[in-house]
């Protein structure tokens, strides 16, 4: 049921042919534990270059662990990922942000106090190549800026928040504050976009839009999607590949149809009986 | 402004238009925030391309242009091209579902759709294999349609690269058709939204629009120099008669907004000089206003009180130039420096020559709170039928409850039923392959039935009093018309739409939707908490609040001997808004009453017996199409009502 527009929309094109060629991103025996937990255990899986990718799993299973490993901002105590055939398995969640990934989070990390425009331009950053003293002095950065500017517009146009441009995000409702920062993720212009929940909390008509807008950025831009989701139905009808977490082991991984099938998975989530 | 009478076809007026004016402005858009601006001399080449593409896919005299979505230059230069090659555009309503564009794209042969975005398209996909006369599809924003591959669905672009090809070979052809069209081609075909059964096509001509076109250019003084904002369905009469045809003809540009949700911005970023909009508009306006004054600072918000007070004392008598004691000049003065001039600016209403209001009628409160603050606001009345006019406010004759005389070239009767009845130069040709409808509305000597009920006041101004098949009587006899009671109620700021019983029945009965903007202002100001509009509409505390309205509307009704009778003696507040979506509203926002009848049977039941609460069930649809169901327990309140007693006023 949540689903109906997504598919809608696929009949008016032909059978789509997803062909993936080529790895984007290797995850291989990462191990995370905090003290005595184990957040993740051995897991591995392999994201593939332009597909839409899902990481579900129920509350607690190492999810958003994961994610953070692959942004760099959590360290893996074992294994190793492989970015574009080359390892950045110690990289900073900095050199991981120039190579180009992009993230959202879980709840929201937006400048609150600034408008919708302003917070989208903070990702605009990493393609900057100012230093402080030419921003200060304001006059050689005008021209970038301007460019700067114009892609960020037509990011704003892409998610159709042309109204909230210039209001404070503090002041908008939850689904466009998730929308924000997905518009600021975006326009670090990334190869890999890393989605933590973004649909958590959101009711139908604004995950239905939401996932509209995420099938749309891999359409147009290309970009690869990774997205954490915990909603099955969103999650099966938009992913191309889909890795299954509990209790940080990966208990499957492949397209959605066989892993809603899966004996495991279905245990997982609705407990065994 | 003199207008050539040779010029009797808007290609024919598009075209001089680049002889006369070529620099001057024609069409604006806000293009990723940045507002892009087409001259005269542009639009015209840009027709061109667009009506050869057009030719060069077939499209012919006679056929139909089917043009869907918001107000987009793109959209408006479909129009003229289409009457560029003979053919007639029909514009559609963007937010209708398919269903209903069926009925129409079927109804008046449509070849050819020109539509905005994705949305549009998938409807129009959708629709197609249905439409069997329906053969190509164009679209502006490709965005999302990279993957689409129906072979009869292209890119705007497209369309004008085979219009450049087509004009360098047939470089004749597009002048000698417009030269072909004559005064009594068909311009457009608008559908109007209707309010019982299927949508009609009214066939409007060239010199329908033309005629009152150029009699309301003289009647206003509008200029090339006009500033005016397009947003209002395009499928609408008072779209195409302000954006499209006055803008042809006086050549003043217009400007489309960004998005829906941008109007109020953009409209302060444009400043418009001449205005359009229903009631519902100024009413928004108004209630931001007042809700982000209660929000203001202390010292701010006496300013306010205070130099409002000072408007509605004498703010009228100043713009009709009545004389006014000088104190209160000199107050006006400094009010229109520390509060009316801001407040006109963030309204966009700054450089505001001339604003129209129409379609409904509109709370007294409302049109004086602008009228007092200087803004040249005036009520009309008019019909898809009529090429729009039938009754015009004159700048110096204004009121607040009338329509203003009959338009120069208009007359207007009243029937023996008291139905408004009128004959005009702009009377639409026909209702397209409807005989029998054009029949029952115009008769043979050419006067036409508006189904609205009125009658003219001592000074000729025609007053509208509610649809003629509406007006019913109590079961004592008293004269009872629902939306007169329902714009009453309306006028207040935490009522959003109104609906009352009493056709028949003892007493009369409302529903009432709250405002959920204002209403949920004031929940979050006294520390209400809801979760959803069920919830708020159900809280005790705005059930008083409410009541208090209803009872203040009532002791208004009391003081008129001919509606005393229908004051209303029970309300409830509806668990959900009345929607276009389900039936309930017209796509203008007009009651469906028939629809709500069925709709809302039981709560009706309930509203006429003892009982205090009413139980409902029904059919919901969402914005996507899909349908679930909403059950609601819904309380019943009395409301006092008062004799008929002379107000001290």
């Amino acid at each position: 049921m949540d689903t109906a527009t997504t598919t809608d929309v696929q009949t008016y094109e032909t059978e789509r042919v997803r062909e993936f060629t080529n790895f984007i991103l290797e995850v291989e025996g990462i191990f995370v534990s905090f003290g005595g937990v184990k957040a993740l255990q051995d897991v591995s899986f392999t994201v593939y270059e332009g597909e839409i990718f899902s990481i579900i799993g129920p509350n607690g299973a190492g999810k958003t662990s994961m994610l953070n490993v692959i942004s760099g901002f959590y360290k893996a105590n074992a294994g190793r990922i492989t970015y574009q055939g080359n390892d950045r398995t110690k990289a900073s969640p900095e050199q991981v942000a120039r190579m180009g990934f992009a993230r959202t989070f879980q709840n929201i990390a937006l400048f609150k106090g600034m408008s919708t425009l302003d917070n989208i331009m903070t990702g605009r950053i990493v393609r900057v190549k100012n230093n402080f003293l030419k921003e200060a002095f304001y006059f050689p950065a005008q021209p970038q800026e301007d460019a700067q500017r114009e892609y960020v517009e037509q990011i704003i146009d892409f998610l159709e928040i042309q109204s909230i441009r210039k209001t404070p995000v503090g002041k908008l409702p939850y689904g466009l504050q998730k929308r924000v920062e997905l518009g600021r993720a975006l326009a670090m212009e990334p190869k890999i976009l890393l989605l933590d929940e973004p649909m958590a909390g959101m009711n139908l008509e604004e995950k239905e839009d939401m996932a509209r807008f995420v099938l749309d950025v891999n359409d147009e831009f290309g970009t690869t999607v990774v997205l954490i989701e915990h909603d099955m139905g969103v999650v099966m009808d938009i992913s191309d590949h889909v890795v299954v977490l509990d209790h940080g082991e990966r208990i499957a991984h492949g397209v959605p149809d066989d892993v809603r099938t899966n004996k495991d998975v279905i245990r997982a989530y609705l407990g065994e009986h | 402004m003199k207008i050539d009478p040779k010029l009797d076809t808007f290609p024919k007026l598009l075209m001089n238009r680049k002889i006369l004016s070529p620099d001057r402005p024609a069409i604006r858009e806000k293009d990723l925030g940045i507002w892009q601006t087409w001259n005269w001399a542009q639009v015209c080449d840009e027709v061109r391309s667009l009506a050869c593409g057009l030719a060069a896919a077939g499209f012919k005299r006679g056929d139909k242009l089917a043009i869907v979505g918001d107000n987009r230059p793109r959209l408006y230069w479909g129009m003229a091209a289409a009457q560029c090659l003979g053919g007639i555009p029909v514009p559609l309503y963007q937010d209708s579902v398919v269903q209903e564009m069926e009925y129409v794209i079927n109804h008046a042969d449509v070849r050819f759709a020109l539509v905005e975005d994705q949305e549009q398209v998938d409807k129009m996909l959708e629709l197609s294999p249905k439409c069997p006369k329906l053969e190509q599809i164009y679209y502006d924003d490709p965005r999302g349609l990279v993957h689409y591959t129906p072979k009869n669905l292209h890119n705007y672009d497209y369309l004008i690269e085979d219009g450049v090809k087509f004009y360098a070979d047939n470089p004749d052809y597009l002048d000698s058709e417009i030269a072909k069209g004559i005064k009594s081609d068909i311009s457009v075909i608008l559908y109007t939204s209707g309010t019982t059964g299927f949508p009609k096509g009214v066939i409007l001509t060239y010199e329908n629009i033309l005629s009152t076109v150029n009699s309301s250019i003289e009647f206003d003084s509008l200029t090339e120099k006009e500033e005016c904002l397009a947003y209002l369905p395009m499928a609408w009469v008072g779209d195409h008669i302000f954006s499209y045809a006055q803008s042809y003809v006086a050549g003043f540009c217009v400007s489309c907004p960004e998005s829906g949700e941008t109007v109020l911005h953009d409209m302060q970023e444009i400043g418009p000089t001449y205005f359009f909009s229903p009631p519902r508009i100024f009413e928004n306006l108004l209630t931001t206003v007042l809700v982000r004054m209660e929000d203001a600072s202390w010292i701010k918000r006496k300013m306010f009180d205070y130099f409002m007070n000072v408007a509605k004392r004498c703010g009228v008598n100043i713009l009709e130039g009545r004389s006014v004691n000088p104190l209160d000049r000199l107050l006006y003065l400094i009010g229109k420096i520390v509060v009316y001039g801001p407040l006109k600016n963030t309204m966009g209403f700054s450089r505001m020559r001339l604003a129209y209001t129409a379609g409904e009628a509109i709370g007294p409160e409302i049109f004086e709170f602008f009228r007092s603050l200087g803004i040249n606001i005036k009520q009309l009345y008019g019909q898809t039928e009529a090429s729009v006019y039938i009754t015009v406010q004159t700048d110096d004759n204004v009121k607040p409850d009338t329509c203003g005389p009959p338009f120069p070239g208009v007359e207007v009767k009243i029937s023996d039923a008291g139905e408004i009845l009128y004959k005009s130069p702009g009377v639409f040709k026909s209702y397209y392959k409807n005989p029998e409808a054009t029949l029952s509305t115009r008769t043979g000597d050419g006067w036409v039935f508006t189904g609205d009920a009125g009658y003219f006041d001592d000074d000729g101004h025609l007053k509208i009093i509610d649809r003629v098949k509406d007006v019913g009587r109590l079961n004592d006899g008293t004269l009872f018309a629902p939306k007169f009671l329902e714009n009453k109620l309306k006028f207040f700021p935490q009522i959003r739409e109104a609906v009352t019983f009493g056709d028949g029945r003892d007493y009369v009965g409302a529903f009432i939707n709250i405002d959920l903007e204002a209403v949920g202002n004031w929940a979050e100001r006294h520390n209400v908490a809801y979760a959803s509009y069920q919830e708020l509409a159900a809280n005790p505390q705005v059930y008083e609040m409410i009541r208090k309205c209803i009872e203040k509307t009532n002791r208004d009704l009391s003081a008129d001997s001919e509606i005393a009778g229908s004051q209303i003696k029970r309300f409830l507040i509806l668990h959900k808004e009345l929607d276009a979506d389900d039936g309930e509203l017209t796509r203008t926002r007009k009651v469906r009453r028939r629809i709500i009848n069925e709709r809302f049977t039981s709560l009706i039941d309930a509203l006429y017996s003892e009982s205090s609460r009413g139980h409902i069930e029904n059919i919901v649809t969402f914005e996507d199409g899909r349908k679930g169901t909403m059950i609601a327990d819904l309380e019943i309140q009395d409301i006092a009502t008062f004799d008929h007693m002379k107000l001290a006023s």
